[in-house]
């Protein structure tokens, strides 16, 4: 005992304490610097070019441009739009879809889940050329309708809203069915029949114990296929036929036809900052945790 | 125990899952009232049974009445019965006074009601002023009794439980298991009550159903069943014993080479079990009458609190090759100094308290 005041290995012991985190600190430097230089960096230089006008001054103008033209206020409506209708489709099939899924032996359930991922694993260029063969005026759907005289004009599927949205709820539904299925899977089935035996019906039961329990999955799902659709481009440029513009696809014309980094720079950050805004709010909402998936 | 709670009737209940019996042509009536333990080892089917009455599984054939209905077909949330699951099955997502009013509020009660009901549940559980707390902020202990106030609030008259208990600490549940018996005595209930634990239910019910490989093996009062098991799996199962083999031969029963005396008139020829309690040995000193002695060295002395646990292994020459166990209280009336490992002992077992079991 050399200091009164020490405790029997109390400096031993925070030594370490320290040494462990020094080394769990070493541990994440690598990701450090792979955000350091692939997010950081980039993002500021986004934010700055934002800021600079056609003359090669710093102005406002790309920002301006955007709250005075009136095509600009069509994209980012657009943009909303459709992420909007997305989702809402990607709901309404999805949520049925992971409940059904949800109530099936984790043998059958993983068969269908195989189903689901199949196409997720698919490049999405192929998905969206594929939807395009099926759905054109000449494709196999109008066709078939057609000969077995359901229709006497094709209809127009794609080239549009519709197509649009059809391509696009097919490409997004498996990030709303993940983190809801792993959600539902988790919910204690005993609750159910708990609730059963306490005198719910199974409508009742449904309503009162298991969507309750899946909100923060659906939650979730919802947001993170709204914020991907935010930033799509490949879908509604191919599917929408042109009558679709969405803020990504005004970026890349930007550069492409207008050669003005300035304006597509400040669109990006226009999206970058209302997708961390959307975010924020969510996560006051739900835990982060559960946008992963995890319970 | 007389009461006008629906008394319970199940009939050649079968259930099989493949061609694996899980219950196998049960029948077993609770009385109106009754404190019925279903007791069996892991596996042995208590839980189906209790699926069973409950309405969550539906067996291959066989009848269970509440009272004189037959309910075998009656959907889960019709039968209106209080249940207490095993994980408490408690909802998360609503707080200790929503979870106990749920049933309540299904039962179309008014707001005051279900408050009224709520609060006399809570207070019946102990839990007063709790109401508010959410579920994640309670503890083993306080979400048993949520679970319990819930499964209660609407007067039920038959009341399961599933293995309530066995998250809890072992003082925690020796407390609960005689709060559970003074609120089954307390309100109009008939009550099934799961637990694979043999100490529980001799201290709990008024009659057990042991049940193994999803037969029913014996049904009778703790007493009953403790001081008469009908086979070996029971004598064995059912608190501690010694099952030593000894052989009936025209009508005398022999341990070994020794002739021993057995309470209850002889059986057929053939092989048995002696079963030895260990606490109903004693130290001997050869002059008792109407007693079996034992002779042998003591293999082992343990320490164990209460009593002292000594591992006897019997005089070869008379007994065969076998041991047994015996408890001696650690009392203070007890003079005589603990045998220890290594010496040589003789006990005694009184003839009313030798039996044979197949
Ligand atoms: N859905 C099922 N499919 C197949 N076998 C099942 C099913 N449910 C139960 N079993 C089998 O039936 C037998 C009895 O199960 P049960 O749950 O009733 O046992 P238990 O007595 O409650 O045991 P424990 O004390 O471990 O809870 C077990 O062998 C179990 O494996
Ligand atoms: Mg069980």
């Amino acid at each position: 005992m050399a200091l009164i005041d020490e405790h029997v290995n109390e400096a031993v012991l925070k030594n370490l304490d320290r040494k462990e985190n020094f080394t769990l600190f070493g541990l994440t430097v690598p990701y450090l610097f792979l955000i350091f230089f692939l997010i950081i960096i980039p993002v500021g230089w986004l934010f700055y070019m934002s800021f600079i006008g056609r003359d090669g001054s710093y102005s406002f103008e790309n920002y301006e441009r955007m709250v005075t033209q009136k095509s600009y206020i069509r994209i980012f409506l657009t943009t909303f739009k459709i992420s909007f209708l997305t989702t809402l489709i990607c709901a309404l099939l999805g949520y049925p879809l992971t409940y059904f899924m949800s109530q099936l032996s984790r043998k059958w359930a993983g068969i269908c889940m195989i189903g689901v991922l199949i196409p997720f694993w698919t490049s999405l260029l192929v998905r969206t050329y594929a939807w395009l063969v099926l759905l054109q005026r000449k494709g196999l759907i109008n066709n078939i309708a057609i000969d077995l005289g359901f229709i006497s004009e094709p209809i127009k599927f794609v080239h549009n809203t519709s197509g649009t949205l059809i391509g696009m709820a097919h490409i997004m539904l498996p990030f709303l069915i993940l983190p809801l299925y792993a959600n539902m899977r988790a919910i204690d089935k005993d609750c159910l029949k708990a609730a059963a035996n306490l005198g719910a019906t199974p409508t009742r039961a449904f309503w009162t114990v298991f969507f309750p329990l899946s909100i923060p999955g659906l939650l979730a799902g919802l947001l993170i296929v709204f914020v991907i659709c935010l930033g799509f481009y490949v879908t509604p440029a191919v599917l929408g036929g042109g009558k679709i513009i969405m803020a990504a696809m005004k970026i890349s014309s930007n550069i492409e036809l207008y050669f003005s980094w300035g304006a597509a720079s400040a669109l990006g950050v226009v999206l970058l900052v209302v997708t961390m805004l959307i975010l924020y709010i969510a996560s006051k909402l739900v835990s982060i945790d559960q946008i992963g998936g995890n319970k | 125990m007389q009461s006008n709670a629906l008394n319970i009737s199940i009939n050649d209940v079968t259930k099989t899952y493949g061609d694996f019996y899980a219950l196998k042509d049960v029948s077993l009536e609770v009385k109106s009232g009754e404190f019925l333990t279903l007791l069996g080892p892991s596996g042995s089917g208590k839980t189906t049974l209790l699926m069973v009455l409950a309405g969550f599984t539906r067996p291959d054939y066989g009848s269970v009445k509440f009272g004189n209905e037959e309910v075998v077909t009656k959907p889960p949330h019709l039968r209106d019965i209080g249940m207490v699951f095993q994980n408490y099955a408690l909802f998360p997502h609503m707080n200790v006074e929503q979870n106990i009013g749920y049933p309540q509020k299904l039962r179309g009660k008014s707001k005051s009601e279900v408050k009224e009901s709520v609060a006399e549940a809570l207070s019946i559980v102990k839990l007063d002023g709790l109401g508010h707390r959410g579920v994640a902020e309670l503890s083993g202990g306080q979400k048993q009794r949520v679970a319990l106030a819930r499964a209660i609030v609407f007067k039920p008259q038959i009341l399961l439980m599933d293995e309530p208990l066995s998250a809890l600490d072992k003082k925690l549940r020796e407390e609960m298991q005689i709060e559970l018996r003074q609120l089954h005595d307390s309100l109009t209930m008939t009550t099934v009550y799961v637990t694979h634990d043999q100490k529980e239910a001799l201290t709990m019910s008024d009659r057990i159903a042991v049940i193994n490989d999803g037969e029913l093996k014996q049904l009778g009062s703790p007493n009953e069943i403790y001081t008469n098991p009908n086979n070996a799996f029971i004598a064995d199962f059912i608190g501690e014993s010694s099952l030593l083999p000894a052989k009936v031969i025209s009508n005398k029963t022999y341990l070994g080479a020794s002739e021993i005396m057995i309470s209850h008139p002889s059986k057929d020829d053939g092989d048995y079990l002696l079963v030895i309690r260990p606490e109903k040995l004693f130290l001997a000193n050869g002059k008792e009458k109407d007693t079996n002695l034992f002779s042998g060295i003591v293999e082992g002395s343990i320490f164990q609190g209460e009593s002292q646990l000594l591992v006897i292994k019997l005089d070869p020459g008379s007994f065969g090759e076998q041991s047994l166990r015996m408890r001696l209280p650690n009392g203070s009336n007890i003079g005589q100094k603990v045998p220890i490992s290594g010496e040589k002992i003789s006990v005694g077992l009184r003839k009313s308290d030798s039996f044979l079991v197949e």
